[in-house]
């Protein structure tokens, strides 16, 4: 859409629209009609990006979650200093920062990684 | 008064406003006014959802608790951000395929149930107004603070011309708006960061923790507000307390905060519940925040969605830096916010306690300011753009195709409550309130959203089950926590931090309530759960 509102002219040329559709395709027939073999494929997809998720989640829960207890269970670790600066404020006020965006990249990372998998699987069906 | 204040505040309004009009030249559909027609770009939509995330809360209240109680409240910020990367690990990606623009919708689209969608509706407005209450009481106690005026017409202020920006402008203004104001809010915070630390290094690096306690860094008069003991010793309203440069600060019974070892060291078994329950509230409770979810709806593809809301994570999380460094500092130049108990205001008052009343001082004190201006303006533009867009779709019942009118009149019924409440509610605790708000997200919508995206099984009594009795848990503690009588001991624990039980409850209820109502799951769960996973590329 332009910003006058008029729909931008499009060319349709009838060998693209030949070429686009796939003929044949199993797989992503199995999708569309929701068979056996497309469902085994989408909770294949899905469960490949929730352990994904939980596995990057439990490495954020030790690593943050388990501060609390560290400083019940080790007093001693709060009065340590790096740099003129007590290691918890140094720990939360700081570095956790960036190690949440470290998780994040790389969960974005793996996340398409699995994506590209998936329909990889699905344009080269039977190799 | 501060000379650059006025100039500095105005121009944030006329900018905002300015934005906000220029957005209105490209909003012609009902289309364009809600979902900016899926035409920003990711950075645009990155800076805009920062923008919008760092409210009142988080300019002033962040800096403040930490002044106050150290470093067991510095678990706020790093949750505040953290609640970005359960979003992204769980929810991004997913949602934005789902093709939702609301929570209600997201019912609608998993579960198919016309009920849950005026049950999450329910929820949807009690959030947003929890938020935006505080939001407007942060903006009449600033303008109190900074100009001495009558708090009143500083939240009326902040009401109208959100209001007015929201219905005329609508999103697409907003995008531009909050974007503008995550940038404006960053450098209010960054630039004055600087001139303080060189100060601090130039008074030779005071210690912030002194072993005798904090000290006074000039002569200072306290005005006592109300009647209290100050170090045992009595003094009633009214009265006035002068200290002279390297007095010890005293203790004063009616203000909370901490002192010595126990501000500068984690506070061990005794804060454990509250801590971890503060950690499940902010870490799960951001996806459960209306405002937020809105904005998802703005990214073309699923892989965008979670590429912006990475940026927006390490936005949020360079923003997080900041307040720190305020509430430590303010330790060493304003030591008599810890007697008044106005803790919030560090932020306005540390540039000109420290640099003095000069030119300097001034100049900063006014871009704090206006940085903390921009942050009651942008939260709560979004939080009423959210509320008005569920008002629209489910009370008015407009959808879609509903006219612009319609939607202008959705966000002016959105705003009554919250701006009238605000005006005879003053006595509230805003970063508290805001954490509470926190919990009720995460206790309702997260399981729902979690559970929705990755469990099959999840039916529509389930959800609804899950939602009442954990949600509402939430909302009980909340109602009794704002409205109730003060409570003590470990009831004060369950009730004041609530999530770190209500969480569990309403996840344990929905699994249960779905696996003894499995009938119920919809027959297209299938489908579903293709267009909620599967790549753009592939859809048929």
């Amino acid at each position: 859409m332009g910003g006058d509102g008029t729909p931008e002219r499009t060319r349709v040329v009838l060998g693209e629209v030949a070429a686009r559709r796939r003929p044949t395709d199993r797989s992503h027939a199995d999708l569309a009609e929701q068979t056996p073999v497309g469902e085994a494929l989408v909770k294949g997809l899905v469960r490949a990006q929730l352990s994904l998720a939980l596995r990057l989640a439990l490495v954020v829960v030790t690593g943050l979650g388990a501060l609390p207890m560290l400083f019940v269970a080790a007093p001693t670790v709060g009065a340590v200093k790096l740099l003129g600066v007590n290691l918890p404020w140094l720990l939360l006020g700081v570095l956790s920062f960036p190690f949440l965006v470290g998780v994040g990249w790389a969960y974005v990372r793996w996340a398409e990684r699995n994506e590209q998998d998936f329909i990889a699987l699905i344009r080269k069906p039977e190799q | 008064m501060n000379p650059y204040l006025v100039p500095g505040l105005i121009l944030v309004v006329v900018v905002t406003v300015g934005i906000g009009a220029y957005g209105l030249r490209f909003a012609r559909t009902t289309s364009d006014f809600l979902v900016a027609s899926r035409a920003v770009s990711p950075a645009w939509n990155a800076a805009a959802i920062s923008g919008e995330y760092l409210s009142a809360a988080s300019f002033l209240g962040v800096a403040g608790l930490i002044l106050r109680y150290g470093v067991d409240v510095l678990w706020y910020p790093v949750g505040f951000a953290a609640g970005y990367l359960a979003l992204l690990l769980f929810v991004a990606a997913p949602l934005r395929r789902s093709g939702a623009f609301t929570l209600p919708d997201f019912c609608q689209v998993r579960l198919s149930s016309t009920a849950l969608r005026r049950l999450a509706s329910v929820f949807v407005v009690f959030i947003g107004c929890l938020y935006l209450v505080p939001q407007l009481q942060g903006a009449g106690l600033t303008f109190t603070t900074v100009t001495g005026g009558s708090y009143v017409w500083g939240a009326l202020l902040v009401g109208v011309v959100v209001t007015a920006n929201v219905a005329l402008g609508g999103m697409r203004a907003i995008t531009f708006v909050q974007a503008f104001q995550y940038w404006l809010k960053l450098t209010a915070l960054a630039v004055p960061v600087i001139f303080l630390v060189l100060q601090w290094q130039s008074d030779g690096r005071p210690s912030v923790a002194p072993p005798a306690g904090a000290v006074f860094p000039a002569a200072t008069s306290v005005v006592v507000e109300q009647d209290a003991t100050v170090d045992g010793v009595e003094v009633h309203k009214g009265e006035e307390l002068y200290y002279d440069e390297g007095d010890r600060v005293p203790q004063v019974s009616t203000v909370d905060a901490h002192f010595g070892p126990e501000w500068l060291l984690p506070g061990g078994e005794r804060t454990l519940f509250a801590t971890y329950s503060l950690i499940l509230a902010t870490f799960l409770g951001t996806m459960g925040l209306p405002h937020v979810l809105v904005r998802f709806y703005t990214n073309p593809d699923g892989a965008s969605a979670r590429r912006t809301t990475l940026v927006v994570l390490a936005l949020v999380g360079l923003f997080y830096l900041l307040p720190t460094l305020y509430g430590v500092l303010g330790r060493v130049y304003t030591p008599q916010l810890l007697m008044t108990g106005h803790t919030d205001a560090v932020v306005l008052t540390l540039p000109e306690a420290a640099l003095g009343g000069g030119h300097l001082g001034r100049l900063l004190g006014a871009l704090v300011t206006a940085g903390a201006l921009a942050a009651f303006l942008s939260t709560s533009s979004g939080l009423l753009t959210s509320v008005a867009g569920v008002v629209f779709t489910d009370v008015l019942r407009a959808g879609r195709g509903g006219s612009v009118r319609d939607f202008r009149m959705a966000t002016l019924l959105a705003a009554v409550v919250p701006v009238t409440l605000s005006v005879y509610v003053s006595n509230m605790d805003v970063s508290r309130v805001v954490g509470l708000a926190f919990a009720v997200a995460a206790s309702s919508f997260c399981p729902l959203l979690v559970l929705g995206i990755w469990w099959r099984g999840l039916t529509d009594l389930g959800a609804a089950a899950g939602i009442l009795i954990g949600g509402g848990a939430a909302m009980v503690a909340v109602l009794i926590t704002v409205l109730g009588p003060p409570l003590d001991g470990w009831a004060a624990q369950l009730i004041g931090q609530p999530a770190a039980w209500t969480v569990p409850l309403a996840f344990l209820v929905m699994v249960i309530g779905s696996l003894l109502t499995s009938r119920r799951v919809p027959h297209d769960v299938g489908a579903t759960m293709l267009r909620l996973h599967a790549p753009e590329s592939l859809r048929i």
